[in-house]
């Protein structure tokens, strides 16, 4: 699903440049459930970034569904995101003056799915988060639990190839952390692939396959035994 | 163009523009004022171009008068001083020899100019009243209205020295009772009588006349007053094209020559030239209209440049709303058409109130002045004009629209996702 090899990437501060990421090879396979792990400063984010295209690599390739990545000008790299890319984040991101229902029927909007159709699917979709009543509140009238569900939901609208989870449980606390990463086991049972970038370490085990980041490079890459996270729900 | 109907383009441009309320209708008021200011400068300007329209309806636009004076130049052995005399003799002259002169009527009249007015009696009644001996022609130059049933003097009457007559319709109250017919009767005026042909109706603007004046046909009143081959003064109309202030300085000329006037004389002829006056007024009015043009557009820029600001600030304010905008797959030309589209929408809305408000402040205005005795009529904003208005507003929000778009594009997704 997705391939990376030998991916660099430096930012230039001043006279000087930072080399963030220095080589990074992986694979992944579809289906798999994967943390990135790291402190801050190793890089986790710069390649979660890269492979959401939001931010594009000095060198190296990144192949997402046989689909290569490279010179993607704006437009273009906005297409593949809505197309292949669901985006879950820390601080969820939610349109504040819409609805969770809008919130998660916007990917659509931009796929240009018809209007009825869209609201099928976002209602479909936050039913699968358990939020169907939650529907026509805004994001304030919602806890940091439902929030970070409803973009899930929204998420999974565009029925992406990967979702790419940016610290999901990094603004809740351990009990809302765990009906989070409960409902991303769950969608990953579905055959669903997701990255989440992480620092913490009961997070990273909730997945299937740990990648440790530092200063740039892999330090280990190992499969561990998923911890469901159900059984603390 | 899908897009522009898209019940969802509209939703998200309400969401934003519905964020901050009170901000929107500050901004919108701006150019409401504009286009306002626009409309209510041009309106008026109009109506104030009508109004001297209608002032002047009645008389030609390029007419003159002209009246004998002192020289004030000895010449060919006349000495300064001598007191001129127009003739009819002179009428024929200048028609020949002043090509722009497109009619010419001699008039005569007594009770005017300082010298005693008729006495006009009917039964009972009398009163003293100006008496003008006219040619038909002079209804060319200044429209007389006549009411029902009456007529002018015409070229019968002159030929025939007709003893008949037009009166004023303060004439006709003052000698007439109310129930009785004056056409058809008979007045007496200086002890001589003459039917009554019509009744004129006063119209104001353009010389000494009043709502009370006689008019004879020019030969009964050579008869009457045994004034000759005398002419009291030319009223004369140029042909629309011509300059008239040549034509005024070209008839002139020619009646020096006809005089035996020394050509640098300036005292004696005198003259009053209407054109002249009316043409400053159409200047008057037309720089009017064009002030109300620039200071209606430059108000109406005012505030679509205050509609960019906001956008800007508003995009500042929105910069991760778009960066999630953009992760979640709207390409940059989507994010800026929303913007532009903001812009364009917030412009028109505020430009059609300011044409709702703008016409009800004339028509308001209109409802004031309609009685008074004030050049002002009928204002109105020309179609075009209102559509040029709606057209700039357009062009001018998409431009102004164009800045906030770029800047909400020109940050990086990534960064825009950054921003606390």
């Amino acid at each position: 699903m997705i391939e990376i090899k030998d991916l660099h990437k430096s930012y230039r501060m001043g006279s000087n440049s930072l080399h963030v990421l220095k080589g990074i090879n992986f694979t992944a396979e579809s289906g798999e459930l994967v943390a990135i792990m790291g402190s801050s400063g190793s890089g986790k984010s710069t390649l979660l970034n890269i492979l959401g295209m939001l931010d594009e690599a000095d060198s190296g390739d990144y192949t997402l569904d046989g689909v290569p990545i490279k010179n993607l000008n704006e437009t273009k790299a906005a297409k593949y995101r809505n197309k292949f890319l669901g985006f879950i984040f820390q601080s969820f991101n939610l349109i504040n003056y819409k609805s969770a229902l809008e919130n998660v029927a916007l990917p659509l909007y931009y796929q240009r799915i018809p209007r009825k159709e869209r609201q099928e699917r976002a209602m479909k979709y936050l039913g699968q988060v358990g939020l169907k009543e939650w529907a026509h509140h805004l994001p304030s009238e919602l806890s940091g639990g439902q929030k970070q569900r409803v973009a899930i939901a929204r998420a999974m609208a565009a029925e992406p190839k990967v979702l790419l989870a940016d610290e999901p449980t990094g603004a809740l606390d351990s009990t809302t952390s765990y009906e989070v990463m409960d409902l991303i086991q769950k969608i990953n049972d579905q055959g669903n692939t997701i990255l989440v970038v992480t620092h913490e370490d009961d997070i990273a085990h909730m997945c299937k396959r740990i990648i440790h980041l530092k200063d740039g490079v892999i330090e280990k890459d190992e499969k561990v035994t998923q911890v469901r996270a159900s059984q603390y729900v | 163009m899908n897009f522009i109907f898209d019940k969802n383009t509209w939703q998200e441009i309400f969401g934003s523009i519905g964020k901050n309320k009170t901000r929107t209708i500050i901004t919108v008021i701006g150019v409401l004022w504009g286009i306002f200011i626009y409309i209510a400068l041009s309106g008026s300007a109009k109506g104030l171009d009508n109004g001297f329209e209608k002032a002047f309806e009645t008389v030609a636009m390029n007419s003159m008068f002209v009246w004998a004076q002192q020289t004030s130049m000895p010449y060919e052995g006349f000495k300064t001083g001598r007191q001129l005399q127009l003739k009819m003799g002179d009428v024929t002259v200048l028609q020949n020899r002043v090509p722009a002169i497109q009619n010419i009527a001699p008039r005569n009249a007594k009770g005017v100019f300082g010298d005693e007015p008729a006495l006009v009696v009917n039964g009972q009644k009398s009163g003293n009243y100006s008496i003008y001996g006219d040619y038909p022609v002079f209804t060319k130059i200044a429209t007389k209205k006549i009411y029902d049933r009456g007529r002018f003097i015409n070229d019968d009457d002159i030929d025939q020295t007709r003893k008949v007559c037009v009166i004023g319709e303060r004439t006709q109250s003052e000698l007439f009772n109310k129930d009785e017919d004056p056409i058809g009767a008979y007045i007496r005026i200086d002890d001589i009588y003459f039917q009554i042909v019509g009744v004129h109706k006063f119209t104001p603007g353009g010389g000494f006349e009043t709502d009370s004046d006689i008019y004879i046909p020019f030969t009964t009143y050579r008869k009457l007053y045994n004034t000759g081959d005398n002419v009291g003064w030319l009223t004369i109309a140029a042909y629309d094209d011509a300059d008239v202030v040549q034509a005024e300085a070209d008839v002139k000329t020619v009646l020096k020559r006809i005089h035996r006037v020394d050509p640098g004389d300036e005292r004696a002829f005198g003259s009053f030239n209407l054109g002249e006056v009316f043409n400053r007024i159409v200047g008057f009015a037309k720089g009017m209209t064009f002030l109300s043009l620039v200071v209606g557009i430059a108000t109406i820029l005012a505030g679509v440049i205050g509609i960019g600001n906001i956008l800007l600030i508003s995009v500042k304010e929105r910069t991760k709303e778009l960066g999630v905008r953009r992760a979640l797959g709207a390409t940059p030309n989507e994010v800026k058409s929303q913007i532009i589209l903001e812009s364009v929408f917030l412009t028109v809305i505020a430009g059609i109130m300011g044409i709702i408000l703008g016409a009800g402040t004339l028509s308001l205005i209109n409802g004031f002045t309609e009685g008074a005795d004030f050049p002002y009529a009928n204002p109105t904003v020309p179609i075009p004009y209102v559509l040029g208005a709606l057209v700039i507003m357009v062009v001018l929000g998409t431009l102004i629209g164009l800045i906030p778009a770029q800047r909400a594009v020109s940050i990086k997704p990534i960064d825009a996702l950054r921003e606390e």
